[in-house]
């Protein structure tokens, strides 16, 4: 009983390993209309300014994310492995929350204290209020 | 790989991998992630000199240029074609895999193929946008652009840029070069004589990890 068991299961487990092309094709389609809508959302920003940009960040954020999954899961397979597998490669990367969020942090105290305690430093990386001096560049200007 | 697995199997009482892969592969995977963390290292303190700066260059503004059309104000356009041929090499890549599970050598000869067209056709493309920056006073330690709001730009942009395109694109080649050598494997037998294609699904990761990598630094340096 045990050894059909165990060819049933042989062939049942290559069906589901064995590469699925509609698969593969489905993905290629999620990946590529996930492209297509960041573009768009960028050249929408960038023409009318209509979504904030802060608000964007975080869109193109989430469909990095989803796209990363795709090709982890489908392309590199790693859906398709045992639970020991998907583990010993998913735990670790948990790091990445805390290294992104840590550094992202600390770069913004660095910029917060630096305007508050270098007043020059301040005033030479603002945008100039009024056209006091005729030295101000135009924006978008190459210099 | 096809590998009987009997039901309740007990992963970890020893005699064969706790995680049904061989040897080869369970490393590829390690290796990508030290490489990940390598690269997460790179773009992280990217974000972290982003953050501290109080203005940065526009994306849409710097990469707005195409090949023959040149100064055209169509934002992105080009690395959008380069991001395209980057997943396209990933499929033909997965295909290969599929066709080397079959031991379909005509198949993976014919995928492998492809896909080293696609990675040297992205090089090509990187190349032509490197030079074209290059020629717009673009370097490291050098920076033309100013920053959105109209501010001086420090150089920081540039070198970011230039490091971190540079060490994928750097990867990219490598990638190219596995595939030839395993393409060269195909043709005279090696993998139909060993009796599988598992090298062939290890290059396959290495490559997807490729694909993975440019969807990072499309977004953290086109989009955002």
């Amino acid at each position: 009983m045990e050894k059909t068991h165990t060819t049933g299961g042989a062939a049942a487990h290559a069906e589901e390993h064995s590469f699925d092309k509609k698969a593969i094709w489905r993905t290629f389609w999620i990946l590529l209309i996930i492209t297509v809508v960041e573009l768009a959302l960028a050249i929408l920003e960038f023409e009318t300014g209509f979504p904030p940009k802060f608000l964007l960040n975080g869109v193109f954020a989430i469909l990095t994310l989803a796209k990363a999954f795709y090709i982890i899961a489908e392309f590199m397979h790693l859906r398709h492995e045992i639970k020991n597998m998907i583990m010993t490669i998913a735990l670790p990367a948990l790091l990445f929350i805390w290294f992104v969020i840590a550094f992202l942090y600390d770069g913004d105290s660095y910029k917060k204290l630096r305007n508050r305690y270098d007043p020059y430093h301040k005033e030479s990386t603002q945008p100039k209020k009024a056209p006091e001096g005729k030295e101000t560049q135009q924006p978008g200007e190459l210099h | 790989m096809a590998q009987v697995v009997p039901a309740n199997q007990k992963w970890w009482a020893g005699g064969r991998s706790p995680f049904n892969v061989e040897y080869g592969k369970l490393m590829m995977w390690y290796f990508l992630m030290s490489d990940a963390f390598t690269f997460g290292a790179f773009l992280i303190s990217y974000g972290t000199i982003r953050f501290s700066s109080n203005s940065w260059p526009d994306p849409n503004f710097v990469f707005r240029s195409f090949p023959g059309i040149g100064e055209m104000n169509i934002p992105l356009a080009f690395v959008s074609l380069m991001t395209f041929i980057l997943i396209m090499s990933s499929v033909t890549m997965v295909l290969a895999v599929a066709a080397g599970h079959s031991n379909d050598r005509k198949g993976v000869i014919k995928w492998m193929i492809w896909t080293i067209v696609g990675g040297a056709a992205f090089l090509g493309c990187q190349a032509w946008e490197w030079t074209h920056l290059y020629h717009q006073g673009a370097w490291w330690g050098s920076n033309p652009f100013q920053n959105i709001d109209g501010t001086p730009s420090t150089t920081n942009f540039t070198n970011f840029f230039f490091t971190i395109t540079g060490f994928h694109g750097f990867h990219v080649f490598s990638g190219v070069v596995i595939n030839i050598i395993m393409l060269i494997m195909t043709i005279k037998g090696v993998f139909d004589r060993r009796g599988h294609y598992l090298m062939i699904e290890k290059a396959g990761l290495y490559w997807h990890f490729v694909d993975l990598v440019w969807v990072f630094v499309f977004t953290c340096f086109y989009l955002l």
